[in-house]
């Protein structure tokens, strides 16, 4: 094969043919960059969603309580007030599995602080919820175990609480009245946003749970929920089985009054939304690409046609059937590469465009550059290579005469 | 005289076009040896084309044996006729097919890209230029084929065919699409190769380009008819001073008329 010669050949048809050229490259450009640009933004969305299933937690497994009935009404699920602190404390003590258990109990209340006042929700909790909830303090430190056993008037505030009652003072430090009850801020949460269902994860204060139930509230031992956290996402319906095991021992015989879920359910309908958006963006993306193939396939095959004839002067001035195959094999893989390269450059531009103007979130994922560029190349190269094959296997005589 | 160039011997070559059979070319034997200069004429489709499509290597016979050089071409493959196209034979068609928005030389070039034997760039440039230097256009070897006259366009083409150094240079009616005046001035760029020791064969239909030669084969009906030398050779650079003497005539006559 005269490689080197076939590629200068190949180099000044290109460069004789600049607007031809120029084409072809720009059908590969647009099929590439438009299916990096719609990728990165399903990508971008997907990634959120799944940012804003993290937010709730690691592998975090929910105890609810079951539903109550009141003269025959039927209260709905967490309706009942049969889970306790105690059932919180045996999950502790018995189930090896249990990562981090922390009891929740929940009352939305006027806040007071700093002469400015707030409706939010106040929580009680343990110490661990932050490991469970996956949620740090910005600043400040966290409420001690021996805070909860003494039930200290103590309390760490969301962003957004922080921001409504001390907007220009540090708030650590700070006294929170609840109810009347005075409490020192130690800490604030860092910001976690809106979770999907709308609400601002940022608009609460968060108590021990003693705290909470002797001294603000006058609340029996009961609490909303349990949450516990797995060592593993795998591990989660395993201890999730192992809690239901222990509640149902704890309550002898009766029928069952609790509900153990695990966050994979409520991940799986936030994956399932995504992987729906994805699968559409995908199936736009492939539009592109086949549009931007055919586009390609028609220049590679209007543009060996129109030039039979000069494979007929190239045959008969010696050049071997293979000669011509390379030439165009050649010209095609320059202009696939010229072209994807380009076509990379635009897509992730516009992706980052995007993002920038609307606030998209956009995520530029090398299998999709791999997908666009490789599909474009091939269809470039193949069309490509193929009409002039048959052009090469003419007679000399015949495609000299193609007029 | 030294081993003849080309040897056919009995060459056939029959078409089958649907369920006829057309005897295109039906038994010519021909020697031509080095330094000759042959016209074939023939009306169209007597036979030349085929005849010149045999010689040229594009074509293979029937039946018969054709010897460039010594080689028998009958008994090669593609590939090998296509080498030997490119290092023994040269080729000038009507059209000139020169390849679009290439440069003159450029196009020279493009022989010694597709021969076996590498040659580097700088040498392909000098032989290259050497050949324009030969049909006199090296001061417009960057030129663009759209950029230069029909015959300027030929000459090209001439150049381009002699780059290899062919045994052979082949002429599908090279004055075809030019008109008499470019047709004279490209006969003597070949009688000047000729000259030179250039082994030229030409197909043309044009008895006084012919006279331009140093032999006339006339085809038809797929056999030579008659194989004889040029009686009262026209030499193109007496013929173009006649012509140019008329011309300067013509505009005498004409002048006082205010026509220039």
């Amino acid at each position: 094969m005269r490689v080197l010669a076939t590629t200068i050949i190949a180099l000044r048809a290109l460069r004789r043919n600049k607007l031809r050229s120029a084409l072809t490259a720009l059908g590969i450009i647009i099929g590439v960059g438009a299916v990096i640009t719609m990728v990165s933004i399903g990508n971008g969305a997907k990634a959120q969603v799944e940012a804003q299933v993290a937010s709730l937690g690691r592998n975090v497994v929910t105890v609810l309580p079951g539903s109550a009935t009141t003269s025959g009404a039927r209260g709905g699920q967490g309706s009942s007030n049969t889970l306790t602190v105690d059932d919180a404390d045996a999950i502790r003590r018995e189930v090896a599995g249990a990562v981090a258990v922390s009891p929740e109990v929940r009352q939305g209340w006027q806040v007071i602080g700093n002469g400015l006042n707030w409706r939010t929700s106040v929580h009680g909790v343990s110490p661990e919820f932050t490991a469970i909830r996956a949620w740090p303090l910005a600043e400040g430190r966290l409420f001690t175990d021996a805070e909860v056993r003494s039930a200290a008037k103590v309390a760490v505030i969301g962003s957004t609480v922080a921001k409504q009652l001390f907007p220009d003072v540090d708030p650590v430090g700070q006294t929170l009245r609840i109810n009347n009850v005075p409490f020192q801020v130690l800490g604030v949460l860092t910001s976690k946003g809106f979770n999907f269902f709308g609400q601002d994860q940022d608009d609460c204060v968060h108590l021990p749970y003693t705290s909470f139930m002797s001294r603000v509230f006058r609340w029996r031992n009961t609490v909303n929920n349990i949450i516990v956290e797995a060592p593993s996402a795998a591990a989660m319906p395993r201890l999730q089985q192992e809690i239901t095991d222990l509640l149902q021992q704890r309550r002898g015989g009766r029928e069952p009054d609790f509900t153990v879920r695990n966050q994979l359910e409520l991940a799986q309908t936030a994956t399932e939304t995504s992987r729906t958006m994805t699968a559409l963006l995908g199936a736009i993306a492939g539009v592109s690409l086949l549009v931007g193939g055919i586009g390609i396939m028609n220049i590679m095959l209007v543009s060996v046609t129109e030039r039979t004839r000069e494979i007929g002067i190239r045959l008969a001035i010696g050049a071997h059937d293979r000669d011509i195959r390379l030439q165009f094999l050649i010209e095609a893989m320059i202009l696939s590469m010229l072209g994807g390269a380009i076509g990379v450059l635009c897509g992730v531009g516009l992706a980052q465009t995007l993002s920038n103007l609307n606030g998209w979130p956009v995520l530029v994922s090398t299998s999709s550059i791999t997908l666009a560029v490789g599909f474009s190349a091939f269809v470039g190269v193949a069309f490509g290579f193929y009409p002039a094959h048959k052009a090469a296997k003419l007679d000399p005589i015949d495609a000299l005469r193609f007029e | 005289m030294s081993s003849p160039v080309v040897q056919l011997r009995d060459i056939r070559r029959t078409y089958i076009s649907g369920e006829l059979e057309v005897h295109a070319v039906r038994g010519i034997s021909l020697d031509i040896h080095v330094g000759e200069f042959i016209a074939i004429m023939g009306a169209s489709g007597s036979g030349k084309s085929t005849l010149m499509n045999t010689l040229g290597c594009l074509d293979r016979p029937t039946s018969g044996t054709y010897l460039l050089d010594g080689v028998n071409v009958a008994d090669l493959d593609r590939e090998a006729r296509a080498d030997l196209r490119n290092q023994k034979l040269g080729f000038v068609f009507q059209g000139f097919n020169l390849l679009p928005r290439t440069s003159a030389l450029e196009n020279v070039e493009l022989p010694m890209l597709y021969a076996h034997r590498r040659v580097s760039a700088s040498e392909m440039r000098r032989r290259a230029m050497a050949a324009l230097e030969i049909v006199g256009l090296a001061q417009r070897a960057d030129h663009l084929p759209s950029q230069l006259s029909g015959g300027q366009q030929q000459r090209v083409a001439i150049a381009r065919a002699l780059v290899n150094e062919p045994r052979l240079l082949l002429a599908d009616e090279p004055t075809g699409n030019l008109d008499s005046k470019t047709s004279v001035e490209v006969m003597g760029v070949f009688q000047r190769l000729n000259e030179q020791g250039i082994t030229i064969v030409m197909v043309t239909h044009e008895l006084d380009i012919a006279q331009y030669c140093k032999r006339i084969l006339v085809v038809r009906d797929g056999l030579v008819v008659r194989d004889e030398p040029v009686a009262g050779r026209l030499i193109a650079s007496e013929e173009l001073k006649k012509l140019l003497g008329a011309e300067a005539a013509a505009q005498l006559t004409s002048a006082p008329f205010g026509a220039k």
